[in-house]
């Protein structure tokens, strides 16, 4: 049991959201003000920004100054999604201001920017646009609203005549108008809302939409390309001094025995070494070299003797983690059921024909090219900590955790993230900012080196997954039990509102691990198991990576599929589309999925033409994130497959059903990095653990994909008019088995494990 | 007390000639649009360029760097105006935006030397720099716009003269 685990579940979140919270403080700046930290004296940044006098402040997610200029307050972490110009997209739809009138800003963790369905500052899943998509319309609309009402009464003309188009409100009968500057400035604004007012405006609809839908140019780009925009790491407070972390040869489990600073007391601008005493258990046996400057802090650093105790995992390795997940496997009463449909074990009995095959998948690294780092700062009460971050929420806890404070006072300054990956959901770099800044009594910068960002990532875990499945004579899929082994990143943090019960309501499975094992094909007996790898999920404390559970599950079930249709004599492609029957509780969603598979077809051509020898292509179709939340995906693989073994991929076709496209650019964009991403963990990443320790320590031996490395993409975007999905995750998911699928095609290997490597391929060669 | 002539401007710094390049810029002169990515020179973050040519700041001691030239993405152009920078705008390059940097300072070393590069051309020159967000292929579009409205420009101004 890690202790973590229980520390957590007492310090985070504190109390279950408060709905109440989810309302918009239309009209009423005073009383946003009050929800937050304004009880707490010291207060500085964005809250201060909306007490400006003379704004009109229509709700907490934006502000008018008295020049026009519309100022989103964005309670997502932005880490290149490009998620605060799509809130301003979003607002500025309904409230009919001008796109060059329209700013961004990031939110402190005050909760009132929670995320309003949510009701926490987390940013992951693929969920922010959808979760916030109506909350900011009513926003945007509420504003207009009220802008319209004062202008009327200025005007002296019915509201209900006035257009607001660009930031102006006109009356066409009489030709006046005025702009939202001049309304700001009359101070008129004042109409508020009610949160059932809220919920009653009539929203455009799509066919009204002048601004979703446009690509218009993303707010926050041109300061990423003259140096200007920061990021945590960027952050420089008067006085602040610099800490460079000693971390243990072990990932987790060590504590620190002694520590001698007798070389490090030589190097120049050295102030002290700080021993972390970690009471949220988030890191073990770290030590702090604190100096003026990070060179010579990291010279301290490199100095510092420190002897450890390397704890319980000194001794693990990759192949333990493998060999204890299949011995978990194995156990009959191993896991929680994430599905049970049907009888398999009846249905496996009576099957024709019952293929079995393992997969697994490496440890993976998210690596972001910014690295860890936090600064922390005390001012009176008050703990600043700037820090690019995903989890507003749960970050300030620990934060106060490595404190020793209550989490109401710490503030959270939110930056720009330099990528996030999932990893920046995570709050170890809090605690050695905070506690160094502590022991030194002066604000501290903490940068990990980038052998510090790689041993310490809270990686996508080793996972193995067994399939057991069984074909009628007619070759139809009757029966599918699916065993996922796996450390639990969700469960790590301790908040049980992130874990969900068992189908059997036996216990509280880690979801986060099985999402897309509940699949839209239709199969009658039906059994995912949820198991957790504790030796795994001790040693290697794992995290979410970049489209989390489906990155493995549909590893697992898409390459199946094709087994499937290959023992049964059928085309991959067809044997799921008549999987896809859209039955019972797959209507909708299946015929959604088919549609997409069908068009990712078309534009590959696949199935139109004999390939050369050595060439496949192979297909995948995913319903990532998450059943309720899926953006329907499908993926053509072609790929050339050398009597090495070695492939070469010629080109990635991806069609995508996102239902609703705010801004058709930025989805590309999306779609085209979350599918190189998928290229790059399906065969360039491999991370090991050896001796307790991740072996890889830089970008020499975790080897994300490069320029060289990229093949031809090309990206379809369905847009249907349902709700917008996410698309940052899923065409990660559907990359891998499309590419396994693929190099079967082309040469009949059959490779179950990621990464893909070419002795695997030339090892399972049966083609020549 | 090393003195460094940084986009045109001499500046005298305070720290050990072995001191990273990279720090200095960043810590001393507080210029941030120069990033750390993994100071070993495995991933091009750290771009700048010595005498025009495009180095890894973190592999370069502060040593080396004196009495060169040394250009930083805030010294690329006066106005962020760099034909690299406005097609990098036009093709909505960045996601997260913290490797842009670098791999504006290389593409603009590349461009210097080659108005006109092919597309092996260029990967062979960008390949040192990694970027997490996988932004390659508009990285890739958006030197091919810049070279050619460099070309462009140059031909313009050539014809200019010969009138």
């Amino acid at each position: 049991m890690n202790s973590h685990v229980k520390i957590t579940q007492n310090n985070v979140l504190g109390e279950p959201a408060d709905l109440s919270r989810r309302s918009f403080m239309v009209g009423t700046a005073a009383a946003g003000l009050a929800l937050g930290y304004s009880a707490v004296p010291g207060l500085l940044g964005s809250d201060q920004a909306f007490a400006a006098a003379g704004n009109f402040d229509p709700s907490v997610w934006y502000s008018i100054a008295p020049d026009g200029l519309v100022t989103v307050t964005c309670g997502k972490a932005d880490m290149g999604q490009h998620i605060a110009s799509t809130m301003a997209q979003i607002i500025s739809e309904e409230l009919g201001s001008n796109w060059k009138d329209m700013r961004v800003q990031l939110a402190s963790n005050d909760p009132k920017f929670n995320d309003p369905v949510l009701g926490a500052q987390i940013t992951g899943g693929s969920w922010s646009t959808m979760m916030n998509f109506d909350a900011m319309s009513r926003a945007g609309a509420a504003g207009r609203m009220a802008l319209t009402e004062a202008a009327a009464a200025s005007m002296g003309v019915p509201a209900g005549e006035l257009v607001v188009r660009d930031s102006v409100i006109s009356h066409a009968k009489s030709k006046k108008s005025m702009t939202f500057a001049d309304v700001v400035k009359s101070g008129k604004a004042t109409k508020t809302f009610t949160p059932d007012e809220l919920k009653a405006i009539k929203l455009k609809t799509p066919d009204q939409y002048t601004m979703i839908g446009q690509s218009v140019p993303q707010l926050d780009i041109p300061s990423k390309t003259n140096g200007t925009a920061k990021y945590g790491i960027d952050v420089f407070l008067p006085g602040m001094v610099y800490g460079k972390i000693v971390m243990p040869p072990v990932r987790y489990g060590a504590s620190v025995k002694s520590v001698d600073d007798s070389a490090a007391k030589k190097v120049p601008g050295f102030i002290k070494a700080v021993t972390l005493d970690d009471k949220t258990g988030t890191t073990t046996g770290w030590v702090v070299a604190v100096a003026n400057t990070y060179a010579n802090a990291k010279k301290a650093a490199d100095a510092l003797k420190v002897t450890y105790d390397n704890g319980p995992n000194a001794k693990l390795s990759s192949e333990s983690l493998l060999n204890e997940a299949k011995r978990l496997q194995a156990l009959d009463d191993s896991g929680l059921f994430f599905v049970k449909d049907g009888d398999t074990a009846a249905a496996l009995g009576t099957a024709a024909k019952v293929l079995e095959a393992e997969y697994t998948t490496n440890i993976n690294i998210h690596a972001p090219m910014e690295p860890m780092n936090a600064t922390a700062q005390l001012q009176g009460d008050i703990w600043h900590i700037y820090s690019g971050n995903q989890f507003a929420t749960r970050s300030g806890a620990i934060a106060a955790g490595a404190a020793g404070v209550d989490p109401k006072f710490v503030v959270m300054h939110q930056m720009w993230l330099g990528g996030g990956f999932g990893r920046r959901l995570d709050a170890d770099m809090m605690v050695p900012a905070v506690q160094a800044a502590k022991a030194v009594g002066k604000p501290v910068k903490v940068i990990y080196s980038r052998e510090d960002d790689m041993t310490m990532d809270f990686s996508r875990p080793l996972t193995f997954q067994k399939i057991k499945a069984g074909l009628d004579g007619n070759g139809n899929l009757i029966a599918m039990n699916h065993d996922v082994v796996s450390a639990w990143p969700t469960k790590r943090w301790g908040i049980p509102d992130f874990l969900s019960p068992s189908v059997d309501k036996k216990g509280a499975l880690d979801a986060f691990t099985v999402n897309g094992a509940d699949f839209f094909y239709s199969v009658p007996n039906h059994n995912v198991r949820a198991i957790l790898n504790e030796m795994a999920h001790n040693a290697t404390p794992s995290g979410q990576l970049r489209s989390v559970a489906p990155g493995w599950t549909f590893w697992a079930v898409e390459s199946m599929i094709d087994e499937l249709a290959n023992a049964a004599g059928k085309d991959p492609a067809q044997y799921r589309i008549a999987l896809l029957d859209g039955k019972g509780k797959n209507d909708g969603g299946a015929q959604r999925l088919r549609n997409t598979l069908l068009a990712a077809m078309g534009m590959a051509g696949y199935g139109t033409k004999a390939l050369p020898k050595g060439e496949g292509m192979g297909v995948a179709c995913v319903s990532s994130q998450e059943r309720a939340t899926a953006s329907w995906t499908a993926c053509v693989a072609h790929v050339a497959v050398a009597p090495s073994g070695e492939v070469k991929v010629k080109k990635l076709t991806v069609a995508t059903d996102v239902g609703t496209q705010v801004h058709p650019d930025n989805i590309r964009a999306q779609v085209e990095g979350a599918a190189l991403w998928g290229l790059s963990l399906a065969m360039y990443e491999k991370a090991t653990l050896k001796d307790g320790g991740i072996e890889q320590t830089n970008f020499d031996t975790y080897t994300p994909l490069r320029m060289s490395q990229v093949p031809e993409v090309a990206v379809s975007v369905i847009a249907n008019g349902e709700k917008a999905t996410g698309v940052g995750e899923p065409a990660v998911t559907v990359i891998a088995p499309a590419l396994g699928n693929a190099i079967f095609n082309a040469c009949g290997a059959r490779v179950r494990s990621l990464p893909i490597t070419a002795e695997a391929v030339k090892a399972n060669m049966t083609k020549a | 007390m090393p003195n460094l002539n940084i986009n045109g401007r001499n500046m005298s710094v305070e720290a050990a000639g072995d001191t990273p390049l990279l720090w200095v810029i960043r810590e001393q002169l507080q210029m941030t649009g120069t990033k750390f990515g993994c100071g070993a020179g495995l991933c091009g973050a750290c771009t700048v360029h010595l005498n025009g040519e495009a180095v890894r700041s973190c592999q370069t001691s502060l040593s080396d760097a004196a009495g060169k030239k040394i250009t930083t993405i805030e010294g690329l152009s006066a106005k962020g105006d760099h034909p690299l920078q406005k097609a990098w705008i036009a093709e909505q390059v960045p996601q997260c935006g913290y490797c842009q940097s670098g791999q504006i300072m290389q593409a603009a070393s590349l461009l210097s030397k080659n108005s006109n590069p092919t597309k092996d051309e260029v990967v062979a020159a960008m390949d040192g720099n990694l970027c997490r967000c996988m932004t390659y292929s508009r990285i890739q579009k958006a030197i091919m716009r810049a070279a050619s409205e460099m070309r462009t420009a140059s031909n313009a101004g050539t014809e200019r003269r010969a009138t």
